[in-house]
């Protein structure tokens, strides 16, 4: 289904989509700008003319059916499969132009646990901080995962833990690798309500820090103030 | 460099962890080349002929058998996205999983083969040279076969394409490597042999982490 703005803008809480928002009464000037994007699966166009704002401290959920390409935005967006049309800019600068600077700015957790399974959960933490060029003590990395309710499971193999508890391991990297923009593909799924909780308050945080997020759910999303792309 | 040495560790680590994959390989290796002087049978001047090509040959299969799982299993837990979405240079990555695989699965066989060339009467000055030959040679097919690798993930059958893919590039790894224990036996001087290996080593060390790297992009897309 081509994307319709008009179609978006009647959909719940959607706060002025394709516009920039002006938060607190001020217009802050927006850090990743897609415009006229297009994305082609197979022989399928699965959207073509998209486009969004997003200042520090806006978030954008991504709706739609299943298979109606909410993975293929989010991939596109960080650069795992280039759209077909359009430009996705970041701070000013084309993102394929901006190459590392763009993904050392950026967080992806996908679909997939992104985990290893042999590997602990402390194991796991710091060795992703690790292959990103980051330093990561046994501190915050042990913090990171208490603070996602994985206290006393730091040393057991991931393949142990339940689904729940894998995503949990994933979701830490949020804490620890102090993204600007974050990019999640259905990060509820598996959670817990508590752990749900979690996620959220911890997703309004980062806006509230001047992060930005985009992120895919079915489910009615408990962060304020979010644009929404209906696809 | 940091990011280099912490993806050698990670993949060293996975592999302690999961020893049976890399024993399998070398079990392998060390069962092929043992089956030849049991059936061909007690003649060491055939044997001492056959030597460097057998070890070689069965040096190659076993590479083969561990080639596989070099991408596969960071690309089917995701862990790849993440590799490839990392600030750090994907060459840098790929080149530091490839050192990673030769010293699993390439560097076995070199400390291994001196051990099984007594099997086929080989002297201690040939051993010798099949143990600076494969030194040479085994980084070579770790490093050829990352792009193949790379190339078939996420193809249904990829083992076998794989094999089809990469056993063809490894003909010159195996003729100037086997060459260089023949040569040395017949008494011809291995030097040439091994100039040869070590460059083509020098340009694979250079060109199979970049072709390698192009080659995931595009599979991964």
């Amino acid at each position: 289904m081509p994307f319709d703005p008009g179609n978006s803008r009647k959909a719940g809480f959607d706060a002025g989509f394709l516009f920039r928002t002006p938060i607190s009464g001020t217009i802050r000037p927006s850090m990743l700008s897609v415009s006229d994007l297009s994305c082609i699966r197979g022989e399928r166009r699965l959207f073509s003319g998209l486009g969004f704002d997003l200042a520090p401290g806006e978030w954008l959920h991504v709706q739609g059916e299943n298979g109606s390409g909410k993975t293929t935005l989010l991939r596109a967006l960080v650069g795992l499969s280039p759209p077909a049309e359009g430009e996705i800019i970041w701070r000013g600068e084309p993102t394929h132009r901006l190459g590392e600077d763009y993904r050392r700015e950026m967080l992806y957790l996908g679909h997939h646990g992104a985990v290893k399974e042999e590997l602990t959960p402390l194991e796991n933490l710091k060795l992703a901080a690790a292959l990103d060029g980051r330093s990561l003590d046994d501190r915050e990395a042990m913090a990171a995962l208490h603070r996602f309710g994985l206290k006393g499971r730091e040393e057991l193999p991931v393949r142990f833990l339940s689904a729940g508890q894998k995503r949990r391991v994933l979701l830490a990297r949020l804490v620890t690798r102090n993204a600007v923009l974050w990019v999640l593909d259905e990060p509820f799924t598996a959670l817990d309500v508590k752990a749900v909780d979690m996620l959220s308050a911890l997703i309004g945080e980062h806006l509230a820090d001047g992060g930005l997020a985009v992120l895919t759910s079915h489910q009615p999303m408990p962060i304020p103030g979010g644009k929404v792309a209906r696809l | 460099m940091s990011a280099f040495l912490a993806i050698i560790r990670r993949d060293l680590l996975l592999a302690m962890r999961r020893k049976s994959e890399v024993l399998t390989a070398l079990f392998f290796f060390i069962i092929v080349v043992s089956l030849f002087p049991l059936g061909i049978g007690p003649e060491p001047q055939l044997l001492k002929k056959i030597a460097p090509g057998i070890l070689w040959v069965a040096a190659l299969l076993s590479t083969m058998l561990s080639l596989n799982r070099l991408f596969a299993t960071d690309h089917a837990d995701g862990t790849l996205e993440q590799l490839v979405l990392s600030p750090t240079p994907l060459g840098l990555l790929v080149a530091g999983k490839i050192v990673a695989h030769w010293l699993t699965s390439g560097l076995p066989l070199v400390l291994l083969a001196p051990v099984l060339g007594v099997q086929f009467d080989l002297d201690a000055s040939a051993l010798g040279i099949l143990v600076g030959a494969l030194l040479l040679g085994t980084p070579l097919l770790s490093l050829i076969g990352a792009i193949g690798a790379a190339l078939t993930l996420g193809v249904r059958g990829g083992g076998v394409l794989l094999s089809l893919l990469v056993l063809p590039l490894y003909v010159p790894a195996l003729i100037f490597g086997a060459g260089a224990v023949e040569a040395h036996i017949s008494g011809l001087g291995a030097t040439g042999h091994l100039s040869l290996l070590a460059a083509l080593l020098a340009l694979a060390a250079f060109f199979a982490p970049w072709a390698t790297t192009a080659a995931l992009r595009v599979s991964l897309e």
